[in-house]
């Protein structure tokens, strides 16, 4: 169970976007008749995506409501998981994974960039309010380590000086490409790969 | 060394694409229908005689599982449901099988589906695998499109639908019954057993969870045969398996190989050896953070199956092997291991919920030097007071991996915290009290 802060300054309404109207409808197609409860982890995720990465209560309670279940149903499920916000994140929401896998190979190392150009505490947005950073558990990247996830992509065998400038270009409102930044090609061994050569070289 | 032909997972670096038409390429999909005319029983049957092992975690005979699903369909509609909650720490397999052989795993679901009578079926995605997940749709999308599932799913008349549920970093989802409370809208808290899934599992219908791994394999081995899958590794631990090898090596990957493999080749030939060298090792974890550590002398000569991890009280688990060495402090790297779990308890039981805590703020106490010796004993009692004192395998897995550090490092632990208990001249504190808590009521007397 993870620690979770309800935000204090918390908007009046919610609502969905006629789009997302339409992406929640088919979401809840995908459960059987009367199962509809199913879908509220799915709607979570759409109304943190309309609301700038975080959740409201407000969302929460219109959610029950087009689910037809109770308000505190909405709410167990939104602070059980920890990848829902439930305070304001930055545009750019960095994720290091700082699990044993990732830590022996220099997690904190990252952490520490973090730190120096974002912000001295997690979840605390940057100066310039775009960008906000945390200590995940493992993403399940391992062979990769150390790496991090920023938004949706994951950044992988990182080290310092490039992780810098990717928090540097970040804060510049740039984004950087995702991938491995050894320029290995996804899970193969670096050196002296051993397996499916013809496929290789095919 | 297992060679190319034997191995399942031709795309598991991405050199020929992960596109259907690719996919095709490679065999995936070839005679689905042929494979589904068999029937259900000689499915069952023939994933039976491969000895296919769930390739999850606890290692439980995939064959055996379909069969107790009742044959047949009742007052309730039966589900299927891949556990796709990939969390693990050292385990990075299925990310790779999602989204670079995705038509194996829906290849596998028609089939798995079609053996355990079920027209539905749900992928619980770890949430964090938006990309992988975004691949996986478009896989299913292009098979909907070319009729191989559907309506009539690839001429075989079953229909089929398959639906992604993403999850939202939950690690004890990955618990098959904390799973389908997941699925039906509730934190992921898992179920008393029994009932099993099987019997009463999504919505209190029969269904069957299987692993990403599990499932993909399967079509491969019902084109060549259980006897070729049979007689790949070694007896009870046939066939091959994706081991993910990470930490202190020179070339860490995901690496498909066959089972009963020696670990030193593993880490020797496809990781590029531990860094340092192997005189360098200092511990590995064999199958993701759950597995109690294997020393060095153990790794030397151990195979990578079931059955022999067991005997050096460990376990394949994911096969997720994590390698340190001996620039790493071993007990700090482990008090991270407990923080995880102490972060991932779901909270329904106490003695994990306090118990994992308990471990980590020792454990932290214990890298620092600051605990007493008197708390090895202790760290080792509440390890015991979790296992097997819970609903379900996360005691064990949270209280493992400490009693392997106690197992083969306890000399290390108490050289670093010799010193005698805070509280000496009160030895009748109650069972199971956690001393440090005790230093702020001295502090108080002592003003």
């Amino acid at each position: 169970m993870s620690l979770k802060k309800v935000s204090k300054e918390q908007p009046d309404k919610f609502k969905f976007s006629d789009e997302n109207l339409d992406l929640a409808k088919k979401v809840v197609s995908n459960y059987p008749t009367g199962k509809k409860k199913s879908a509220v982890m799915a709607l979570l995720y759409l109304a943190q995506k309309q609301n700038n990465n975080w959740i409201p209560l407000a969302a929460m309670k219109y959610i029950a409501k087009y689910l037809e279940i109770s308000y505190i149903n909405v709410y167990e499920v939104a602070t059980f998981y920890s990848m829902y916000n439930l305070a304001p994140v930055g545009k750019y929401f960095i994720q290091i994974c700082t699990t044993t896998p990732c830590m022996i190979r220099g997690a904190y190392k990252l952490v520490d960039v973090c730190k120096k150009n974002i912000s001295e505490k997690e979840n605390e947005l940057s100066g310039n309010k775009n960008c906000s950073w945390t200590e995940v558990e493992c993403l399940g990247a391992c062979i990769s380590a150390p790496m991090a996830q920023i938004n949706d992509d994951y950044y992988e065998d990182l080290n310092t000086k490039q992780f810098e400038s990717i928090v540097k270009d970040i804060l510049k409102d740039k984004k950087p490409k995702a991938g491995s930044y050894r320029g290995r090609v996804n899970s193969e061994p670096e050196k002296n790969r051993q397996t499916l050569l013809e496929n290789k070289n095919a | 060394m297992l060679e190319d032909k034997d191995r399942i997972f031709k795309n598991l670096y991405n050199d020929l694409g992960a596109d259907l038409e690719s996919a095709k390429k490679r065999g995936d999909w070839s005679n689905t229908k042929e494979i589904c005319s068999k029937g259900q029983d000689w499915i069952i049957e023939e994933v039976k005689k491969s000895e296919l092992r769930g390739r999850g975690g606890a290692g439980f005979p995939t064959g055996l599982k379909w069969s107790f699903a009742p044959k047949k369909v009742g007052t309730k509609p039966h589900y299927l449901v891949i556990n796709a909650d990939e969390s693990e720490p050292g385990t990075c397999k299925d990310r790779d099988i999602l989204r670079f052989e995705p038509h194996k795993l829906i290849e596998g679901c028609l089939i798995a589906s079609y053996a355990v009578n079920a027209h539905k079926c749900y992928i619980y995605l770890r949430g964090e695998y938006y990309n992988e997940g975004a691949k996986l749709q478009s896989a299913i999308d292009e098979a909907y499109k070319a009729n191989l599932i559907g309506k009539n799913s690839s001429g075989t008349g079953w229909e089929l639908d398959i639906y992604i549920h993403y999850g939202a970093g939950a690690y004890i989802c990955g618990e098959e019954t904390a799973l389908l409370e997941s699925i039906e809208g509730n934190k992921g808290q898992p179920r008393l057993k029994p009932p099993f899934p099987a019997l009463v599992g999504l919505y209190g219908c029969p269904t069957i969870i299987n692993n990403v791994e599990t499932i993909a394999v399967v079509p491969t081995i019902l084109r060549k045969g259980s006897n070729w899958f049979a007689s790949l590794g070694k007896p009870k631990n046939t066939g091959t398996k994706i081991f993910c090898i990470s930490g202190n090596v020179n070339s860490p990957c995901n690496v498909e190989e066959e089972m009963g493999i020696k670990l030193k080749d593993l880490i020797e030939k496809h990781a590029g050896g531990v860094v340092g060298g192997w005189d360098n090792l200092q511990a590995v974890i064999p199958g993701g953070s759950s597995m109690p550590m294997l020393s060095k002398e153990i790794s030397e000569n151990i195979t990578m199956d079931f059955d022999s991890l067991v005997e050096n009280k460990s376990g394949l688990g994911t096969a997720g092997v994590i390698v340190i060495n001996k620039d790493q402090d071993i007990i700090k790297c482990m008090a991270r291991i407990a923080r995880f779990y102490k972060h991932e308890s779901c909270g329904q039981c106490t003695p994990c919920r306090e118990g994992s805590g308990w471990m980590w703020r020792i454990l932290e106490r214990m890298a620092k030097g600051e605990a007493s010796k008197d708390e090895v004993n202790m760290l080792s009692d509440v390890t015991k007071q979790i296992e097997g004192h819970t609903i379900c395998a996360f005691g064990e897995g949270s209280a493992w991996p400490v009693q392997g550090l106690l197992r083969h490092f306890k000399k290390e632990i108490i050289e670093r915290n010799n010193f005698d208990p805070l509280v000496k001249d009160n030895k009748n504190i109650p069972y199971l009290i956690d001393q440090h808590m005790l230093e702020e009521d001295i502090k108080n007397v002592k003003g």
